[in-house]
């Protein structure tokens, strides 16, 4: 089974399988994972499903839009590795991600 | 920049802003004297025409009584089947287009680079020579960086200090609330616990907090803004006294500094201690746009949320039932009382080129309203959406706070304010019975209330607090 990792901030990790075609967004969210809020539901435009990948695997999530950038600008919790999850589409390849959550979703 | 502001921003040093602010004022009163000033719009209530008797193309949905006189979700219904992206050519705020469902309204939003917040974000124009500059109304880059300066005044992390002294404020006034007696929920409680908290916000003097309201409710509330009752001498008036206070707070704040006490968490000692915004003081119409757009921000939104929810706990009595035996329901019922009730019925945004929307074209410089009132009850997007349900499933997905880089900022504050608000109202009362309709204001823009009767019946202490904060 491909799976992504997504450690909350306190450190609580949680293993989720693979959807390929889906969002990492979608995904946390069918898997309830605490502290992905995805408040647009998808659309890119609210910035509440911010996560930090892990260096090693930033380039493999693709690369982030204007509109991506612009709305991680607001988030004073920005990283240098900082996407949006709904702007992620899983697939195969990312068997292995791991992504940190921020503190806050804002 | 205008050359008055320009004007304002030299004189700055010299000058008391609030001076400035009468200065204009006599001004403009012999110059409209003299020659005739800009039309300003008249209201005078009667009653609504039902939508079913109107062409579509005489519905419009500027009128501030649409709120009062309960007729907005039958007009956006119509509009949202009929002609979802819709132009009313002949309003009192001039021409305008309307965008009434939920995916056309998030399209506008998140489209910046075609639509313009610029010069101001209600239907109609600030009263003449108040136009004052404030970054909900500014295009990026411009906007990202006036934003970036204030944000972390509301930023989580600074909520997370404030979370306990909230909770405090909130309970010393439930606590002396009357039991069993007929008291006004708006006036007690709504209107209350904002002013604290904006008087947190700003550290402003505690005792004066009810002029931050004054001044906020004002400043949204002219005829040829939103259709509201208040004339510009008033809001002049109104406008001086806060920029005397405001200067005041910002000279209070620095010579505090100076005399090397540590700088607080408030707005001012955030924009002092930013590279950006030290100055600001300096550029009055700058400086009270900030100011303004954290009052109204913080003060009628969360205030009508407050007492939106208490009503439609009210209209949907088995869902007080509900949250009762489930007060772990109370982050998801915040939520849906903020799309219930909308507080802000819409952003306004002037389209930048032509644009084709949904059947439609949009012209180069006109007016597009963003109705999120209509978009929150759009019946494509969400289920039964005129139903309150504090259990809805994805009950975050609402419109009221905007999405795209104008999406509001204090969004956590609000949520915050309204989870601790009803986790004490919980711990303390049974039933918040309300006693007659409420009145709402004359606004096209807020849909908020300025009276309603309610009645508390104290909890029985037989049961354990399931909630424990």
């Amino acid at each position: 089974m491909a799976s992504v990792t997504i450690i909350e901030f306190g450190g609580t990790e949680h293993e989720v399988e693979i959807e390929a075609g889906k969002s990492l967004m979608q995904i946390a969210v069918d898997n309830s994972i605490p502290g992905i809020d995805a408040d647009c539901g998808g659309a890119c435009a609210c910035g509440t499903c911010h996560v930090i990948v892990s260096s090693e695997w930033f380039a493999k999530t693709g690369s982030t839009s204007d509109e991506e950038d612009m709305m991680l600008g607001m988030t004073p919790e920005r990283a240098d590795t900082s996407r949006l999850a709904c702007q992620i589409e899983a697939s195969e390849a990312l068997d292995g991600l791991v992504v940190q959550l921020p503190e806050f979703q804002m | 920049m205008s050359l008055k502001s320009t004007a304002m921003n030299i004189t700055a040093p010299v000058i008391p802003a609030h001076w400035q602010i009468r200065a204009v004022h006599r001004f403009l009163k012999i110059k409209n004297t003299l020659f005739k000033g800009p039309y300003v719009p008249t209201f005078i209530e009667s009653p609504l025409p039902e939508v079913d008797t109107l062409a579509i193309e005489d519905i419009d949905v500027s009128s501030p009584f649409l709120f009062r006189q309960k007729k907005w979700q039958s007009y956006f219904k119509r509009l949202r089947d009929e002609c979802p992206v819709h132009y009313q050519k002949n309003s009192p705020f001039g021409p305008f287009w309307s965008i009434t469902r939920y995916d056309d309204i998030v399209f506008v939003d998140k489209h910046h680079d075609l639509f313009s917040a610029e010069p101001i974000i209600t239907l109609g124009r600030t009263p003449e020579g108040l136009e004052i500059e404030t970054f909900i109304a500014m295009d990026p880059p411009k906007h990202d960086e006036q934003r970036k300066a204030v944000q972390n005044v509301v930023a989580p992390k600074n909520l997370k200090e404030m979370e306990g002294l909230i909770r405090q404020r909130t309970r010393e006034v439930l606590d002396e609330l009357p039991i069993g007696q007929p008291f006004d929920w708006v006036k007690t409680v709504s209107i209350e616990l904002t002013a604290r908290m904006l008087a947190t916000l700003l550290d402003f003097p505690y005792e004066l907090r009810h002029k931050l309201v004054y001044w906020s409710d004002v400043s949204t509330a002219s005829p040829e803004t939103t259709g509201g009752r208040v004339d510009s001498d008033e809001i002049f008036a109104a406008a001086a006294d806060a920029g005397k206070h405001f200067v005041k707070l910002w000279h209070d704040k620095a010579a505090q500094k100076a005399a090397g006490q540590e700088a607080g968490f408030d707005l001012i000692s955030l924009m002092q201690a930013n590279e950006e915004t030290k100055d600001m003081v300096k550029r009055p119409m700058e400086f009270m746009g900030n100011l303004t757009l954290l009052i109204v921000g913080g003060n009628d939104t969360t205030r009508n949320s407050m007492t939106g929810g208490v009503l439609a706990l009210n209209q949907f009595p088995d869902e007080f039932t509900k949250l009762k035996e489930n007060p772990a329901l109370i982050p998801n019922m915040v939520s849906e009382i903020i799309r219930w009730q909308t507080p802000l019925a819409y952003m306004r945004r002037i389209a930048k080129q032509d644009v084709e929307l949904n059947g439609q074209t949009i012209r180069k410089g006109d007016k597009v309203v963003m109705w999120y009132a209509s978009g929150n009850r759009d019946e494509r997007k969400i289920d039964n959406p005129d139903v309150f349900m504090i259990d809805r499933k994805g009950a975050r997905n609402h419109l009221s706070f905007g999405f795209g880089v104008h999406r509001c900022m204090g969004n956590r504050l609000a949520e915050l304010q309204l989870r601790i608000l009803w986790e004490e109202l919980l711990q303390r009362f049974d039933n918040i019975e309300v006693l007659n309709e409420p009145e709402c204001v004359q606004s096209n823009f807020v849909r908020g209330y300025s009276k309603m009767m309610v009645k508390l019946t104290a909890r029985k202490n037989d049961k354990p607090d399931k909630v424990s904060p």
